[in-house]
């Protein structure tokens, strides 16, 4: 098996603050891992440290085999490094349509024509539109994003990330906040995720966490606290006493 | 050489009693007001009417000047500010914008358009001098007084329990509310002190800045100079930055007259490019 | 090649929809031109709203389409003010089209090396620099004298006629279709722009630039060419004003000239480039009517226009180009969520 997304002794330090220590991680090729911790347990840090919103103090990212520690993070989306937000990051003046036309132009490499009416290229129409479809999104695509239901949005969140053609998706709680009625479209939405793509789940709800991933690493205090199987995981006392307690009692 | 030194001082202190008042506005509720120099002309006009046509003594005068832009500042706070805090800086721009217009204008109006200066003590009139150097009386009493007030400023902010709500108010206000600060309070009262400071600075500044009605629009630039390039996080940004644009523009004046505001607009910019948040704001660490 | 999808076919019109003309957009420019006919005796002030309506177009596309707020616009104006009337000036061009390309040219030069400026900092930043840019450059123009008349203005500019057959008539009648004719081909290039994926990401980056970066638009470089057009088109609108007065002074680069230009931008609403055309129109009345009224106290009338309308909310009141503006940006503004 490959190694789709590596990292190699990450070190982030904000003043005398070390908000990711030493981690190590390496995850194949179509997985489906989990990232779980407890809360300043360093998840947000990392993920942006693998998307390049924040540099590293040391240590390096791996993407594919290629090294992306020092690239731009619109070049890490380029080359599959794709994520989405635990609060909704999305364009409320634009519609679905438009959020989607965008990620697919720029897959495409024209998503900086100036003079070029946008909708004039029929495979792009078909890319969106196959997304609409697959997402639910179609019947709302000329709707203004900032009036669509939460529920819809949150989808749309995750659309645009595919819409990315990702090779690695990082989804940073993807439930958060969806009323109950509506969560089952996202999590149905979730399994049906492309094989080949590799999927990390940052998420607190337990649930989600074990009927999806197959492994889970667990961050405590910025540092890899252990990872394994996810059944594994589940079992190990040490977890519990940090961390899943409760909820795995319950 | 050194009574360059001395008048740049002089015009930096008084720089910095007119802009900080504008630099915990901006830090506090991050609110880009462009009017902070119309409270300062209420504050010259003040000291001028008071002094030229009703002969109250100079001393009380000043103090009435910082009094009545307090008012002015605390009026507008509660009338007119409160609604654009929320606002995007667009928004706030174009209102304080507004603001500035129609306070020249009214200005223009009620005083006349013409400069005016106030009758000042003979005790301020006059050089004297110390080790070979002529200091201008006036401008001694103005490194007195906001020097003083400086370092009250300083001990306020950092020593009392005042000044620690508001410091905590300015790093996060949501948390500051969670502690059960009442941050409108602390902001209408910081604003009305701050209008308060500008009017004092407009007042001792009549002499040396000049004042017409064109005063807010003259001396904007000057004040976000001062907030921009000292940074919101501390009243000693702010009071460095005034020194240095005090003194670099009185020297810049002095020995380049023909480049005229050219240097100090020049090293702001350069300022603003090399540091985004202020030449004195803590290294940002996220 | 397959047949498309019903879906596809949908979104093909969905997005398609945005570069299509509404009937109102033809009647606004039939009533536009139609003007040089009907109120002949009022070509000089449209001429200025020609010009102006230009300006804040320009401003529309940096601020209403990409966000960045700017308090220093009148430095491209000025720029291309100067530029056209020394072009003029001194015979170098002497056409007047080519020479207020060349101005538009000029200014966008200048607005290409300054976005670097532009691309650090928050709001505050911006503003203050782009300020900083308009007052060294009017700082420039003043000690520069012997080029620039200083603070007389650039006198003795004498125009040729347009592409050689149209003189600049005194009564402003040629220099009016010749302002004209320019918004209008200017115009139709933003639209232009602004519908394709350019555009919109454009929109995306004013809406939510950390998302943008996130779905691997190049943000900075999409910010750097929207302001270098930007400048282009604010060069063109102050060649224009040099080319029909023959002349060019200080005045171009004033502080007051920015801060009036966000206000005809606002009055006529931002990010759907019919705002800048409409605010210029209701601006020169506005000021024409003032003028008469209160000249001295003029400002104090735009000082309280802006308050107002920032205290009831720019949207509320300029509610009234909603259908206009849904045309444009093909907003489906009526619709709420099934």
């Amino acid at each position: 098996m490959t190694v789709a997304l590596e990292t190699s002794h990450l070190v982030k330090k904000f003043g005398g603050l070390t908000a990711t220590n030493d981690v190590s991680i390496s995850i194949k090729a179509g997985a489906r891992h989990a990232l779980i911790g407890p809360n300043g347990a360093g998840k947000t840090t990392l993920i942006n440290l693998l998307t390049g919103m924040l540099k590293p103090t040391s240590g390096r990212v791996m993407l594919g085999g290629i090294d992306i520690t020092n690239m731009s993070p619109q070049k890490r989306v380029r080359l599959g490094m794709v994520r989405t937000f635990q609060i909704n990051q999305l364009f409320g003046d634009l519609t679905p349509l438009e959020t989607i036309g965008l990620a697919i132009s720029e897959q495409h490499g024209d998503g900086a024509d100036f003079w070029r009416v946008a909708g004039t290229k029929a495979g792009v129409n078909q890319d969106i539109a196959d997304i609409l479809d697959r997402f639910r999104l179609a019947d709302v695509m000329n709707t203004k994003t900032s009036i669509l239901p939460y529920g819809k949005q949150r989808l749309l969140e995750i659309a645009v990330a595919i819409a990315c053609k990702p090779k690695v998706l990082l989804l940073d709680e993807p439930a958060a906040g969806v009323p109950d009625d509506e969560r089952h479209e996202i999590l149905t939405s979730i399994a049906a995720l492309p094989k080949d793509v590799t999927v990390v789940l940052i998420e607190h709800d337990m649930d989600i966490v074990f009927s999806f991933s197959e492994t889970i690493s667990v961050l405590v205090n910025g540092g890899l606290f252990t990872e394994g199987p996810a059944a594994e995981v589940a079992r190990d006392p040490r977890v519990k006493a940090v961390y899943l307690g409760e909820s795995l009692d319950a | 050489m050194l009574t360059i030194l001395f008048d740049g001082i002089a015009y930096g202190m008084l720089l910095f009693v007119l802009a900080c008042g504008l630099s915990v506005t901006l830090g506090l509720m991050n609110l880009v007001n462009l009017a902070h120099g119309a409270f300062a002309m209420a504050g010259g006009y003040v000291l001028v009417l008071l002094v030229n046509d009703l002969g109250v003594p100079f001393w009380a005068s000043i103090v009435c000047a910082f009094f009545v832009s307090a008012l002015i500042g605390l009026v507008m706070e509660k009338a007119l500010y409160v609604h654009i805090y929320r606002k995007s800086h667009l928004d706030q721009v174009l209102f304080t914008i507004g603001l500035v217009f129609m306070s020249v204008a009214a200005a223009d109006y009620a005083m006349g358009s013409s400069q005016v200066f106030a009758r000042i003590p003979d005790a301020l009139q006059g050089q004297i001098h110390v080790f070979g150097i002529g200091m201008g009386r006036y401008r001694l009493m103005i490194i007195a007084i906001c020097g003083g007030l400086a370092l009250a400023l300083q001990y306020v902010l950092v020593y009392t329990r005042f000044g620690s709500r508001l410091r905590a108010a300015v790093d996060d206000q949501r948390v500051a509310r969670g502690l059960g600060i009442n941050v409108g309070s602390i902001f209408a009262l910081t604003f009305a002190f701050g209008s308060g400071l500008a009017g004092l600075g407009g007042a001792l500044g009549t002499e040396i800045l000049g004042l017409d009605p064109t005063f807010p629009l003259k001396y904007m630039i000057y004040f976000l100079i001062v907030v921009t390039v000292g940074g919101t996080s501390s009243i000693t940004g702010p009071f460095l930055a005034s020194l240095l644009l005090g003194i670099a523009d009185v020297a810049g004046k002095y020995y380049v007259p023909k480049l005229g505001a050219f240097v100090i607009y020049t090293i702001m910019i350069v300022v603003l490019i090399w540091r985004p948040q202020g030449l004195f704001a803590r290294a940002a660490n996220k | 090649m397959t047949e498309p999808t019903p879906t596809a076919k949908l979104a093909t019109q969905g997005i398609l929809a945005r570069a299509r003309w509404h009937p109102l957009e033809f009647v606004f420019w039939i009533v536009a031109f139609g003007s040089i006919w009907f109120a002949p005796n009022k070509h000089l002030i449209l001429t200025e709203i020609a010009w102006l309506a230009l300006f804040a177009l320009s401003l529309d596309l940096i601020l209403g389409y990409a966000g960045i707020l700017s308090l220093g616009h009148a430095a491209f104006f000025g720029v291309g003010s100067y530029a056209a009337a020394l072009l003029a000036k001194h015979g170098i061009v002497t056409e007047p089209v080519l020479a207020l390309f060349c101005a538009g040219l000029v200014a966008a030069v200048l607005g290409f090396a300054t976005s670097f400026l532009m691309l650090r900092g928050a709001d505050l930043t911006r503003l203050m620099v782009s300020l900083g840019v308009a007052l060294v450059l009017r700082e420039l123009a003043n000690q520069f004298g012997w080029l620039t008349g200083g603070a007389d203005g650039l006198q003795g500019v004498t125009m040729e006629p347009i592409l050689g057959l149209f003189r600049f008539d005194m009564f402003g009648h040629n220099g009016y279709v010749y302002c004209l004719v320019v918004l209008f081909v200017l115009f139709l290039a933003a639209r232009r722009l602004m519908a394709s994926p350019f555009g919109l990401s454009l929109l995306a980056i004013k809406g939510n630039p950390l998302r943008a970066r996130a779905i691997g638009i190049g943000v900075d470089m999409r910010l750097v060419a929207i302001y270098t057009i930007g400048g282009f088109y604010a060069g063109v609108a102050g060649g224009l004003l040099a080319q029909t007065t023959a002349f060019s002074s200080l005045d171009v680069f004033s502080f007051d000239r920015s801060a009036d230009l966000l206000l005809v931008l606002i009055i006529g609403g931002t990010g759907y480039l019919y705002g800048g055309i409409i605010g210029a129109v209701i601006f020169k009345i506005m000021q024409d009517y003032l003028a008469l009224w209160s000249p001295q106290y003029w400002p104090f009338w735009i000082g309280l226009v802006l308050v107002v309308m920032v205290l009831v909310g720019r949207d509320r009141m300029t509610r009234w180009s909603e259908p206009l503006r849904a045309l444009v940006n093909r907003l489906d503004w009526r619709r709420t969520p099934s």
